[in-house]
């Protein structure tokens, strides 16, 4: 049996034509849902989802989408590994927006030439979100403080340590923006021709967060440490039971789960804006959360869940060009996640009382049970 | 309202039915304007909808067609570039950015489009043939209603809260501690901004407004100036509940009807005209005078300026206009930081 939690972060799997059934379910209904508030609102529902599809199958929107999913995907990528062992780590904006801050900080100062600056730059951010993810771990395994309600608090904190490291030691002020020194050009992360027809790059952290989603999946599911973090998530008790230390467990992924998260700022700090101003994108954390569970913490869920979000937050600006609000955006972001949440659970029961009925009628009538399997 | 110096050459008759050849002075129920906002978009009370007036204004007046597109909180530069260069590649020719947030995107976006007009609002660093920068003296204006603040106070002790820790948000605090200075060397100005970027719900969030008001009203303090957009509600109800003032900001907000209950709080406001600003770049876009660079909009050129409705401080406003012609003359130099 398993509870309402494994069943929503999926770590209950569904086999056969269940695990297709579901995310079209889920698609359907979400479609279904928007175009009743388009036509609550008087607006034409065909024309709007014309327009989306129009939108997304032109070369340049596929650039536009795949650099904000990369963004994305990542700090989807951060939360999951805290979920999959039970550790909700909402500190991921905190972290990354940290981290960020101190790695433009170090790559603006130009410390080293070239490649080394961006290597630099990424260890610097990587090692910042994992110690700032750690103060929570410590604080949950030391003093027993929840992480949801630490890391939270952690967010407040990165921001005014962010902006006063901005505002006192780091800052330079272009007209009205306030931000770091930016790097110079030769610690610039190329961006690379993916899409044909379109002179828009795909941001080059495209490969990073590619190999960090197999990367994701090889740990988890082919490890020791994996397996371990995963059986954490399931029962604690049982991993206690057979020798697994749960205190250096929720320490060691949270640690994880922050170094991922320092990683979210590093395409656009280091192949878009180069620098880290008032205008550096913020909340990214927690779209990272809403697509985790959009993705069930599916390295493959995860990364069609980011490009989805990324698609729609993109086509805000087409939908508003027909005089459709942008909060429109939210709303369909939102009802998707829940019809996902909804569908999966759904299909779940479905094929519990289906089990249920198999077993029971194999059980009343032992006899027929051949005949059915053949039929099946 | 502040008639646009701008030379005079052959009023462009908006009744004209030009046909094709846009010249550099097009027929303006040909134009199509784009309009990108900063966050917070047409409805915030303060900023943005300041210009938002002066687009209704120009599309009553000049008869322009236009779009408005909104910015969602937490988009990167490269989706504020998008943003314009939809408008731009839609046939939207001038364009308009809100907020200094566009400074990167409209240098970039300008130089894609040599064609196309634009303008941005607060920033002056993005610079190009094809931009006008529209610039305000908010230090100016803030030194007027810190005057006010300190000639009213009967304490000595007035406050300023800011929307969010932002270098232009410094300018309204630099002015206005400046002007209350001036009046009295040794007042006890209290100081708070209620976000820190990447945080901008400074913004629009009244509850943290009000908060922090209450702290400074409870601390001695009775007069408040607000610079903080949305939050701004929160400042004058914390002022009414304290029997105090406040001072308001951007608009007449004592005119609002959205601030109709605190009116009597409201002792002035530092009025921003954006709209001004906005309503004169679109009618020299439709005279085809528009110039690039910066488009100071100070105290002498009437672009910032106190409000006056209510007769709260009519006693008073002899020595404000004293102040007001010194700036103008340069007697007077107000710090922006």
């Amino acid at each position: 049996m398993s509870g309402f939690l494994d069943r929503m972060l999926g770590r209950v799997r569904l086999g056969g034509w269940l695990a297709v059934a579901a995310p079209v379910i889920a698609v359907v209904f979400a479609v279904l849902i928007t175009s009743v508030v388009l036509l609550a609102a008087g607006k034409d529902p065909v024309e709007a989802f014309t327009t989306l599809a129009d939108y997304g199958t032109q070369p340049r929107s596929m650039a536009m989408i795949l650099n904000t999913g990369v963004m994305y995907y990542i700090s989807a990528l951060a939360v999951a590994v805290g979920f999959r062992m039970n550790l909700f780590n909402i500190g991921v904006d905190g972290q990354y927006r940290l981290a960020a801050v101190i790695a433009a900080g170090l790559g603006g100062a130009a410390v080293a030439p070239g490649v080394l600056n961006i290597i630099l730059v990424i260890v610097v951010a990587v090692v910042v979100g994992a110690l700032w993810a750690a103060i929570a771990g410590l604080l949950r395994v030391y003093r027993g403080v929840s992480e949801v309600i630490s890391t939270i608090m952690l967010n407040a904190i990165a921001t005014g340590l962010g902006s006063w490291l901005v505002s006192e030691h780091l800052g330079v002020l272009t007209g009205n923006d306030l931000g770091t020194r930016p790097i110079p050009d030769d610690a610039h992360m190329p961006g690379i021709p993916l899409i044909p027809g379109t002179p828009v790059l795909v941001n080059g952290f495209v490969v990073v967060a590619v190999l960090l989603g197999i990367a994701y999946w090889v740990v988890l599911n082919r490890t020791r440490f994996g397996f371990e973090l995963r059986a954490t998530g399931k029962s604690e008790t049982a991993a206690v039971a057979s020798g697994v230390s749960v205190k250096k467990m929720i320490v060691v992924t949270m640690i994880l789960s922050g170094a991922v998260a320092g990683l979210i700022g590093m395409p656009e700090l280091l192949g878009a804006s180069y620098k880290y101003s008032n205008n550096f994108p913020a909340g990214l954390g927690f779209t990272g959360i809403a697509i985790a569970l959009l993705g069930r913490n599916n390295p493959v869920g995860m990364a069609v869940g980011a490009l989805l979000w990324s698609f729609l937050d993109n086509s805000s600006n087409q939908l508003q060009l027909l005089d459709i609000s942008k909060e429109i955006v939210q709303i369909m972001q939102g009802v998707v996640v829940l019809s996902v949440i909804i569908a999966y659970e759904l299909v779940h029961r479905y094929r519990i009382v289906a089990e249920q009925r198999r077993v029971s009628r194999e059980l009343a009538a032992p006899q027929e049970a051949p005949k059915a399997e053949a039929t099946a | 309202m502040a008639a646009a110096a701008c030379g005079g050459s052959g009023d462009t008759a908006t009744t004209t039915e030009a046909s094709a050849g846009a010249s550099s002075a097009p027929a303006a129920s040909e134009v199509k304007v784009g309009l990108a906002y900063d966050i917070g978009g047409r409805g915030d009370g303060s900023f943005n909808d300041a210009a938002a007036a002066g687009l209704d204004k120009a599309e009553a007046e000049l008869k322009i067609q236009k779009k408005e597109l909104e910015a969602t909180a937490g988009e990167t530069d490269a989706q504020k570039e998008e943003r314009l260069r939809l408008l731009a590649s839609g046939g939207y020719n001038p364009v308009i950015a809100v907020g200094f947030a566009y400074s990167g995107p409209v240098a970039k976006i300008a130089k894609e489009f040599p064609d196309v007009k634009f303008a941005i609002v607060d920033d002056d660093a993005a610079k190009g043939d094809n931009i006008t920068n529209l610039m305000f003296a908010e230090e100016q204006g803030s030194f007027l209603v810190g005057v006010a603040a300190a000639l009213k106070s009967e304490k000595g002790n007035i406050g300023f809260v800011g929307g969010v820790d932002v270098p232009l948000i410094h300018k309204f605090e630099a002015g206005f501690a400046a002007g209350a200075k001036a009046v009295k060397p040794d007042i006890k100005i209290q100081t708070k901004y209620l976000t820190q970027p990447p945080d901008f719900s400074g913004f629009g969030d009244p509850a943290k407004g009000k908060t922090a008001a209450q702290g400074m009203y409870d601390a001695g303090a009775d007069v408040v100036y607000q610079a903080a957009g949305g939050s701004g509600a929160g400042v004058f109800e914390a002022a009414k509940a304290a029997n105090a003032t406040a001072i308001g900001v951007d608009s007449d907000q004592a005119a609002l009807p959205a601030y109709a209950d605190f009116k009597d709080v409201i002792i002035t406001s530092m009025i921003k005209k954006v709209d001004v600003a906005v309503f004169d770049f679109l009618k020299n876009y439709t005279s085809g005078s528009v110039t690039s660079g910066p488009s100071v909009y100070d105290l002498k050129a009437g672009g910032v300026d106190y409000s006056t409705t209510g007769g709260k401080i009519d006693d008073i406003k002899s020595k404000l206009d004293e102040y007001k012609q010194k700036i103008i003359n340069g007697e007077i130099t107000v710090p922006t930081s």
